[in-house]
């Protein structure tokens, strides 16, 4: 696949200076991407690095703070997707669009750029099974979308784009709910497009995907281009190397472990197996203990079952299979009342959905997860004033600036997190399970937020640490274990493993020294 | 008394202007209203002048008529109450009707079976079993819906079918008078509601009255309340901030039957001191109109149930005055409905 060439010519698309920025966030700084014609272009690079921000300004989603998109050499400002389209553009998203009601056939109508008010279903039909015949796209047109498999959905979204003549297809992360068969079947088709001519953009974390399939590889590191080489001048060592591989600046959190083990772990999974449901990420076998002043830190790529090992551990999600024992009782499967109550805290990925009760004051809300310690007289009233005085306590130790007299909907992202740090962390919890404990937070609130962190842990918590962030896993963790698929695939000790060990287990490419454990 | 969160003094004007406000709305409201029946009430050829005279001397132009206002409003207060306690934690109860008729029979059980017992232990004993019926009839959409397998508005719905059936097998059946089959014989004196200074007015509305200030406070100030609104809120947050969701699913739902249940008592043992078969012309379901009408206030319950009780009592009064059919009060009720629904979102933004 290396007959493809480099002709200026053949140049579809040329980002100069991409640069975006979101409160608090720079996306993209002074990004170069190129697209040229006939190529599998990968967009790769860990979560957060800019990767579905650049494409989302290809696409026409955001506008750019600065920089040019020179389309064939044109410049050119693409200000909405029906821009986009009409320079043959097309994205297929993670979660599709189809209509679960209509029929493949109609799906793909309704997305037509010249469709007549009063379509013919005969060609309609006609041109569909076209292009599905010259790629193997094959699906039944009549069938209803809701009956469609996934990797059946996704085969009607690439035809809606090729029907409506685009030349780019952007693809964001299309294997991520495919079964191993499926994926096969994708690159195939990819591969048919790419002879004809068509440039396809692979956003993807996986590496074996990239190796395989694609022909040019760009890498992108929070928000810059680390590098952009040719399919035959890359292999894993050098993409995880750009990948992650961060000024590993020290966090100055002291990182010396208590040592001792305590005889009985705070938390102790064993086997714990759980049922995901549509795209949650099923549990399997899990074990996993954690002692009295550790921080277990958790490393893996988004979706591969950090939400449902928090969750199993809440008791949000239930265990099929396995035990479950918190401070050495077996709580499988016991209310989450009642698992609180002894003492967990739960910082969760997202707090506006899954902590905050959005039209409540802050104070209320910092009073719901422990309502029986400020009930007066059984329950008639709450003791508003100790409420207030606790956790302000906690606000100034932390040094968070925030009203507890407004509602959370008003808050700040930021602010938001800070909230929910201050709840989670004032009735010293002595199992703490964070997740993205820093996202959203400035550079000082993330300094405060870890620092809080080490301290529960010094004074005897055990902390489950989920996060994305190597160099914060690194800087943070006694013990680091690596979810992929819903396993755990790596148990280290932080200080005797690299971030390319942990990088690849990550991205499940092959490593002969891996699992430790 | 306790420290709000929220309150402090800057927020004692807006109150006042939110007062003012609304009083100046409704009555516009209440004007459009007037206008746009009088309309009907002309085409119809009936003098729309003379029929809100006649409308306001049964209604707000007489003590007695006032008391008649109060009796119609009192069982709609109850089962809108059943709807809007269930709805702080997004729970529809549209299941009045139903619980209201299981209410109903218990209570009349109790009457017909101890119609021995002295006043003072009878009534009790016939609240509590309106209570126990109402309840009992919500428990089945209550648990379905906290085991997550009906949603409980179909459910809700659906049983209200069923409660008058079982309440006219109970009545032909088993406890029908000698002289009518579809109804049973009259209650005796200590199975009757206490009335107040020879009106019809009964008990049951100061009872009502009482539910809608423990409602109020109840949701304001407990920790109930606190973990309620959280719950309606944001469900999930509640439910991993460890507030037992699917408990309060079953348990809010019974409380919301059982106040369903005291209107069918109020009506048994208030209204009618009978218990007829279909005795109720859609009271569950005006209930559950005013509730959400009113966004589960319990000012706008009481205003909004009071505007209905004067349509209702002046409505009986015009087929016999100005002999037009019962249908065209229906008419003025839902173009007061209508309004009331148009209303400006002021009434929202307090939640």
């Amino acid at each position: 696949m290396t007959e493809f060439s480099q002709k200026n010519q053949d140049k579809l698309i040329s980002m100069r200076g991409i640069t975006k920025s979101f409160p608090g966030v720079l996306a993209n700084d002074q990004i170069a991407f190129d697209v040229y014609k006939s190529e599998v272009h990968a967009l790769l690079g860990e979560n957060g690095a800019g990767k579905s921000t650049l494409m989302k300004i290809l696409y026409g989603f955001y506008s750019s703070d600065d920089g040019e998109i020179l389309i064939e050499g044109k410049p050119t400002s693409i200000n909405s997707p029906q821009d986009a389209r009409q320079y043959g553009i097309g994205m297929v998203f993670q979660d599709f669009t189809q209509i679960p009601a209509f029929s493949v056939l109609e799906n793909i109508a309704l997305f037509l750029p010249d469709l007549k008010s009063v379509y013919n279903k005969k060609e309609v039909e006609e041109r569909i099974s076209d292009v599905s015949n010259r790629y193997g796209l094959q699906v039944d047109p009549h069938a209803l979308a809701s009956q469609l498999s996934i990797g059946e959905l996704q085969k009607v979204e690439i035809q809606k784009l090729l029907l409506s003549d685009s030349k780019i297809l952007i693809l964001d992360e299309p294997t991520r709910v495919l079964a191993p068969h499926e994926v096969d079947a994708l690159f195939e088709i990819l591969e048919s497009l790419r002879k004809d001519g068509y440039a396809i953009i692979l956003i993807t974390h996986k590496l074996k995907e990239v190796l395989a399939f694609s022909d040019r590889i760009t890498v992108l590191r929070g928000g810059k281009v680390a590098g952009s080489l040719l399919r035959s001048d890359a292999n894993e060592e050098i993409l995880v190397e750009l990948m992650f591989s961060k000024s590993m600046s020290k966090l100055e959190g002291k990182k010396e472990r208590r040592g001792e083990k305590s005889e009985n772990p705070l938390l102790n999974l064993k086997g714990i197996e759980t049922k995901g449901e549509g795209v949650e990420q099923s549990l399997q076998d899990i074990d996993l203990e954690i002692y009295s002043g550790e921080i277990v830190g958790v490393a893996g790529v988004s979706g591969n079952g950090q939400k449902e090992l928090g969750d199993v551990i809440l008791g949000m999600e239930k265990s099929l299979a396995g035990e479950k024992w918190l401070y050495g009782k077996n709580m499988t499967n016991r209310p989450i009342g009642e698992i609180r109550r002894e003492g967990l805290g739960f910082i969760p990925e997202n707090p506006l959905l899954m902590a905050a009760a959005p039209w409540l004051t802050v104070l209320e809300n910092l009073a719901l997860t422990n309502t029986w310690r400020y009930q007066l007289q059984g329950g008639l009233n709450m003791d508003w004033e100790a409420v207030r005085k606790d956790y302000q306590g906690t606000q100034e130790d932390l040094g968070f600036k925030f009203s507890f007299y407004t509602v959370p909907k008003a808050l700040s992202g930021g602010n938001l997190q800070r909230m929910v740090i201050v709840r989670e962390m004032t009735h010293d919890p002595q199992l703490l399970i964070a997740s993205y404990l820093t996202r959203g937070l400035d550079v000082q609130s993330t300094h405060a937020a870890r620092e809080a962190l080490l301290k529960a842990r010094d004074t005897g918590a055990g902390v489950l640490l989920i996060s994305e962030d190597l160099e914060e896993l690194f800087a943070l963790s006694d013990r680091l274990v690596v979810l992929y698929d819903g396993k755990i695939v790596g148990d280290f000790d932080p200080s005797e493993t690299t971030v390319y060990e942990v990088g690849h287990l990550m991205t499940q490419a092959e490593v002969n020294n891996a699992a430790t454990a | 008394m306790p420290q709000q969160p929220n309150s402090d003094n800057k927020k004692q004007n807006p109150l006042l202007m939110k007062i003012v406000n609304s009083v100046f709305r409704y009555v516009l409201m209440i004007l459009f209203v007037l206008v746009l029946f009088g309309v009907i009430l002309w085409i119809s050829g009936t003098d729309p002048i003379q029929s809100y005279k006649d409308i306001f001397e049964a209604t707000l132009g007489s003590s007695y008529g006032f008391s008649e206002v109060i009796v119609g409003m009192t069982p709609i207060l109850f089962t809108a109450l059943a709807v809007a306690f269930p709805s702080k934690i997004i729970l529809i109860n549209v299941g009045g009707e139903g619980q209201m008729y299981m209410g109903a029979m218990f209570a009349t059980w109790g009457a017909l079976t101890f119609d021995t017992w002295p006043i003072w232990a009878l009534l009790p004993l016939m609240f509590f079993l309106s209570i126990l019926g109402g309840s009992l009839w919500a428990l089945i959409p209550g648990y379905l819906k906290s085991r997550g397998l009906v949603n409980e508005t179909i459910t809700t719905l659906l049983l209200n079918s069923i409660a008058p059936i079982l309440v006219a097998y109970a009545v032909f059946g088993f406890w029908h008078s000698p002289m009518d089959t579809n109804k049973t014989a009259n209650f005796v004196d200590a199975a009757r509601l206490p009335t107040f200074y020879g009106t019809r007015v009964e008990l049951s509305f100061i009872i009502a009255l009482v539910l809608l200030v423990i409602f109020w406070l109840f949701i304001r100030y407990t920790k109930w309340g606190l973990e309620m609104r959280a719950i309606g809120a944001n469900p999930q947050a509640a439910k991993r901030n460890g507030i037992p969701v699917a408990k309060y699913y079953i348990v809010v739902m019974c409380i919301g039957g059982a106040i369903a249940g005291m209107a069918g008592m109020s009506q048994v043992s208030g209204y009618y001191g009978v218990l007829l078969s279909g005795f109720s012309r859609g009271l569950g379901f005006m209930g559950f109109l005013i509730s959400w009408l009113a966004g589960g206030d319990p000012i706008g319950i009481f205003i909004t149930s009071f505007i209905v009780g004067i349509i209702f009592t002046g409505g009986n009064l015009l087929q016999i005055t100005q002999g037009i059919p019962f249908a065209v009060i229906y008419i003025l009720l839902a173009f007061t409905l209508f309004v009331v629904l148009a209303r400006p979102t002021f009434l929202k933004g307090n939640e």
